[in-house]
């Protein structure tokens, strides 16, 4: 059954990929589609034999990769608790991403090709979270990086989604870079890259050993952990590393949901719980992930409150998110880290479709200054949005009800709180501002699109449409151009089509319920993960006994976010203008995304080509080839010049050098 | 088998054919180098499904004395069987790639099919001065064929192939003399058993090392590649990236290794520093190109780099890595090759911004061109990442420095491939003549789909090109096991101390510095 789940996808997308302009959109998109309906259906029944308790984990092999000496590995499917939750997430997320598509993706001309991609997306990380060694993983791994180039890149005619996918693959390519040579040196430590055999054996290796890198000698599993988290950084956008994720908007809405917000980013997350065995057995890498994590989440939540493009919004939310749940996973709360994904899988999943369907009804405009009012003419998709915005700033009532994302961060604020380390203090502290901030952006974002008048008009798009439109209508009726003062340009927005509309609504139901119903399941039941993940049952009694203002300090932060948003942007919507000219500086600096770009351009991108002009230049051409081939060259020309000279054809030339020769001859005879 | 003299037959074939072809007309030249290139592919599938897996070490052995002691001796262990395969796989697409060759059909077509008898000649020979023939004589045809039909500079080109390859092989020449002279026999099977004196092996050593690292190329002797390929044809490129690179990675795992282990272990702080540095300079400098050829002709130099390094990791993961980069490389630089010549066919132009937005009008092509792309830069489920990843797994187990630097390469490799890919098959259609070329035809998708298979297959299931390899490697690890340096990366139980691996780390890091 597992095979059909991962495979399906696969050959769907060859179907698809393959047959592409031979069988048509139509057959492209229903292939494609119903192979991610087939996963997911089977998938759930195995997520729910798992909390039902009657799924035992197992692996299922299926070819013989590599074997070399003593380094083996081979492709298999293996499934546990951590892998079935994963199964259930990716499916799902996609099977309603290929849906949707049908209704986003309706005007494009290489539609086969998009869900293509979809569907080899889904295998490959599929592959990833089924992996029973690493290698596979990384397969995996690299393959989720592939399907996110082509799909970034997919409208590949404008020079931005280019250059955001080539950024993408090579980001991702530096933590890789980590993630590589971990394997090896895990490889070297174990001498297997069989991840429950490398579980099995972590712990006795805690502070046990070192070993050498880089001329030095580091604690083992320190190096080795590190090493790794630097991949799940690069996969996950986590500080440093982050670049690419905010351009990777270029890409189609639907893949922004699927990939860039629901699962490809949280396969870092997903590494780190399915290792955290042998994390556990590194202490000093623990409290890395930790700052990592919580920095992240702090630092992304601060660029989020004033992105004006609406999907660099929930780009950069994505991004602060995954730091909640890396450093959930640093204080050793791998549980509340895995439910977070869960839950954050569908309610960003759900924002993003939901922006997709306002940038749909927008005529592609997205930038937030150039919306407003909007929760009148599509308000299915505000009522949607604002199930997302609930869920992701956390309402909720302790002890009644709530929406997902109020149990899952809850459990990653307690937790972190609970664990009683000064790091864990610092990561809650960064994540309680960081969920101020989330509730400012969040409210800010549906404020500023369906709240207030509309200010459609400055917006070239809809200029476009408006124009395009009237075109039509004078050829119809032949009534002139009509001046509209209300900010609309005379623009109607039009709800998106039930194609789109159910997948989001699917997803709506999940944001609602998915914590008050999994939050027992994930957090408290370590028969539900059964040795899946490291379970502390001392840090999951702590977290239940944090002190009551602990408790309720993501709901007051939640309030005040939802306040400042409520106050700067209905209430008084000059206020943000003079805000920023009060602290020009402070805000340029965010705004700039605290100018990480620009410095890594100058630290990194530009004297990657200045060295490569200099070593071509210079090196090859200036000093090899001048002095080796080009200068032998000289030197026989030169030479062969002198020889033509000697060679001159008169006789008398030639016999004084013959009677020069015999008599040096003679010479050396008599010497001799 | 027993007693069929395949491989003379397999060197007799295009022999034949290519005696033929020089007295023949233009079609009929073409459809016999296409046939007997064929009947050498299918002999070499035979070759292979007959080789006994885990049997002796030499099969399909000829021996047959000529003259003062020079004898006719052929014969093949896993790993020259996978060479071979390469060689005789690579040749039928060689021969179809030439489509677009107009002048003098006969004389090119023979001055190929040459080239594959002496190609196989090189793998199988078992004799020293055989082998040096075959080995040098390979010069002759590449020589003629970057000349003759090569482009606009190809005389200066061809010179500084020859000038280069020929440098070395006057010292190998010589140190072949005194190997001959020393271990009284010219059979290349006792030589490999035979232990030389470690302070002579340093200078053969040496000798060999002057030929093999210029055809490898290592940087700084890589300068004659790129010129070569710019201006070789097609299909030379193929051959030359393919199978000719590939000579010099053979000579260090026939010769240098097992003959000098004591001088290999000496001398591997060289080879890992040039290494180091062919990896990071040379693909800097493949990031700036804006010529295609000279563009690939770069990367296999830093590609060719990871060969080195496995090679001098003294495992069985770098030595298996090594096999598999250098039958990795040969298709997809090969395939790389050919798909300039594809587009270089239709608007006779690698400036590679001329090109864009291929995918909109050959989409096939750019399918095939990503997934060449994708397997030179080694994603896993390709066979350039099976390579890689044995190959620098081999060489962590030596130097943890060693093992980042070329690691690097993953980015770097990334980064001018997908520079290269988005310039020519992304972005919008910049000019007329580029935006109104037809997709691949079929003769093109029988050059292009062969080698994807291989590739894909390679990536998937290597083991199909391991097992022949296992045993023989498995014997090269065991008799240079003696002289294995001690990896910096070893696991300590007990308190930190400084180690033996270590001070060769320094070597290798200082001589980077130089």
């Amino acid at each position: 059954m597992i095979q059909a789940i991962v495979f399906a996808p696969l050959l769907a997308a060859l179907i698809a990929g393959l047959g592409n302009r031979m069988i048509g959109n139509t057959a492209a998109k229903a292939v494609t589609t119903a192979g991610l309906f087939l996963s997911c259906a089977l998938s759930w029944p195995i997520f729910i034999g798992f909390v039902t308790g009657s799924a035992e984990a197992g692996v299922t092999p299926v070819l013989q990769w590599v074997q070399s000496g003593t380094l083996s590995f081979d492709w298999a499917l293996r499934v546990d608790a951590l892998t079935a939750v994963m199964l259930v997430v990716i499916t799902t997320v996609s099977a309603l991403v290929h849906l949707y598509s049908w209704g986003y993706m309706e005007e494009d001309l290489d539609q086969p090709r998009f869900f293509a991609y979809l569907s080899l997306f889904t295998f490959a990380m599929l592959m990833l979270v089924t992996a029973d060694n690493l290698v596979q993983m990384f397969f995996g791994w690299e393959g989720v990086g592939l399907a996110s180039y082509l799909l970034i890149g997919f409208w590949f005619k404008k020079p931005s989604a280019c250059a955001a996918a080539i950024k993408a693959f090579v980001v991702n390519r530096v933590g890789d870079l980590g993630f590589m040579l971990g394997i090896f040196g895990t490889w070297l430590v174990f001498q297997t890259t069989s991840i429950p055999e490398i579980l099995a054996a972590a712990p006795a290796m805690k502070g046990a050993s070192t070993i050498g890198f880089l001329g030095a000698r580091v604690d083992t599993m320190t190096v080795l952990c590190i090493l790794l988290f630097i991949g799940a950084m690069g996969k996950s956008a986590q500080l440093g590393l982050h670049t690419w994720l905010p351009d990777a908007m270029e890409g189609p809405t639907p893949v922004s949901a699927l990939i860039h917000a629901a699962t490809m980013v949280t396969a870092g997350v997903f590494m780190v719980c399915r290792l955290s065995p042998m994390f556990e057995a590194a202490p000093v890498a623990l409290a890395f992930v930790t700052v990592i994590g919580a920095l992240t989440c702090f630092f992304a939540a601060t660029v989020g409150t004033c992105q004006w493009d609406i999907k660099r919004v929930i780009a950069y939310s994505t991004c602060s998110q995954l730091g909640y749940m890396f450093f959930a996973a640093g204080v050793g709360a791998y549980g509340a880290a895995m439910f977070h994904l869960f839950t954050h899988a569908f309610f960003k999943a759900l924002l993003f479709l939901g922006a997709g369907s306002v940038i749909h009804a927008m005529h592609h405009e997205q930038d937030m200054r150039y919306y407003g009012d909007l929760r009148r003419h599509i308000p299915i998709t505000f009522w949607v949005m604002t199930a997302g915005t609930l869920a992701i700033t956390g309402v909720g009532v302790i002890g009644v009800f709530g929406f997902a994302g109020f149990y899952s961060k809850d459990a990653i604020l307690e937790a972190a709180f609970g664990s009683g380390t000064e790091l864990g203090t610092l990561a809650f502290m960064l994540g309680s501002f960081a969920a101020l901030l989330t509730s400012f952006y969040s409210w800010r974002l549906v404020f500023l699109t369906f709240f207030g008048k509309p200010r459609w008009a400055g917006s070239e798009h809809i200029q476009h449409a408006v124009h395009d439109e009237h075109h039509h209508a004078d050829d119809a009726h032949g009534h002139g151009h009509a001046d509209h003062g209300d900010g609309t340009a005379g623009y109607h927005p039009h709800e998106s089509p039930w194609s789109m509309l159910v997948p989001i609504l699917v997803l709506s139901v999940g944001a609602v319920f998915a914590g008050f119903v999994f939050n027992d399941t994930f957090i408290n039941r370590e028969s539900f993960w059964n040795g899946a993940i490291f379970y502390n049952e001392h840090l999951i009694h702590a977290m239940h006994h944090v002190p009551l203002w602990v408790k309720l300090t993501p709901g007051m932060v939640m309030l005040i976010g939802l306040f400042i948003a409520w106050n700067n942007y209905i209430r008084n919507p000059a206020l943000p203008a003079a805000f920023v000219n009060n602290f020009r500086q402070l805000h340029a600096f965010v705004y700039n995304k605290w100018y990480f770009d620009e410095l890594y351009n100058f630290l990194f991108v530009r004297p990657a080509f200045w060295l490569g002009r200099q070593f071509w230049k210079i090196g090859d051409i200036g000093i090899i080839d001048r002095f080796g081939p080009n200068g032998a060259a000289w030197v026989v020309a030169r030479g062969s010049g002198y020889a033509q000279k000697v060679q001159s054809g008169y006789l008398y030339s030639y016999a004084l050098i013959m009677l020069l020769g015999l008599v040096a001859a003679i010479s050396w005879v008599m010497v001799k | 088998m027993d007693g069929f003299p395949i491989l003379s037959l397999m060197l007799l074939v295009p022999l034949v054919a290519g005696v033929a072809c020089l007295f023949a007309d233009a079609k009929l030249a073409r459809n016999l180098a296409l046939a007997a290139t064929l009947v050498d592919f299918a002999l070499g599938i035979l070759l292979w499904a007959s080789f006994d897996i885990g049997g002796a070490q030499w099969q399909f052995v000829e021996r047959a004395p000529l003259f003062a002691g020079f004898q006719w001796a052929l014969g093949i262990d896993g790993i020259a069987l996978m060479l071979i395969m390469l060689s005789v796989f690579l040749m039928p697409i060689c021969i179809l790639a030439s489509a677009s060759i107009e002048k003098r059909v006969g004389e090119y077509m023979a001055a190929f099919l040459l080239m594959e008898v002496l190609m196989i000649g090189v793998f199988a020979a078992q004799d020293l001065f055989l082998f040096y023939i075959f080995f040098e004589a390979g010069l002759i045809p590449m020589y003629l064929i970057i000349g003759i039909w090569g482009g606009q500079d190809r005389i200066y080109a061809s010179y500084k192939f020859f000038l280069y390859t020929l440098l070395g092989s006057v010292l190998m020449l010589i140190a072949m003399l005194w190997m001959v002279n020393e271990a009284a026999t010219t059979d290349i099977p006792t030589l490999m058993a035979y232990d030389f004196d470690p302070r002579a092996q340093t200078w053969l050593w040496l000798a060999f090392f002057a030929s093999f690292a210029v055809k490898m190329p290592m940087w700084p002797v890589h300068t004659w590649l790129p010129d070569a390929h710019v201006q070789a044809p097609t299909a030379g490129s193929v051959i030359l990236a393919g199978v000719l690179l590939k000579m010099g990675g053979y000579g260090f795992i026939r010769f240098s290794l097992p003959m000098f282990p004591e001088a290999s272990a000496q001398f591997a702080w060289l080879v890992f520093a040039l290494s180091m540095i062919a990896v990071v300079v040379t693909s800097l400098i493949a990031l700036v190109q804006h010529d295609m050829k000279k563009l690939i002709a770069y990367s296999s130099v830093a590609h060719m780099a990871i060969v080195t390094v496995g090679l001098f990791a003294f495992n069985v993961q770098g030595l298996e890595g090594l096999m598999i980069v250098m039958l990795s490389h040969g298709l997809v630089s090969g395939a790389l090759f050919l798909c300039v010549g594809v587009i270089y066919d239709r608007l006779h132009t690698r400036e590679i911004d001329r090109y864009g937005g291929l995918s909109i009008n050959m989409p096939y092509y750019a399918l095939f061109f990503l997934l060449f792309t994708m397997a030179s830069i080694g994603l896993p489920g390709t066979s350039g990442f099976v390579g890689e990843f044995l190959s620098l797994a081999g060489i962590y187990q030596v130097s943890s420095w060693v093992a980042l630097v070329c690691t690097t390469g993953i980015i770097l490799g990334a980064a001018y491939m997908l520079y290269l890919y988005r310039r020519v098959a992304f972005g919008d259609q910049k000019n007329a003549d580029a935006a109104a070329m037809p997709d691949i035809s079929a003769r093109e998708w029988l050059m292009l789909a062969p080698i994807a298979a291989a590739v894909l297959w390679m990536g998937v299931y290597p083991e199909s090109f391991l097992a022949p390899m296992r045993k023989d490697i498995a014997a090269l690890d065991a008799r240079v096991a003696r002289a294995a340096p001690l990896g910096d990366a070893r696991l300590k139980l007990s308190e930190p101390t400084k180690n033996a691996g270590h001070a060769q780390d320094e070597h290798a890091a200082h001589g980077e510095a130089h």
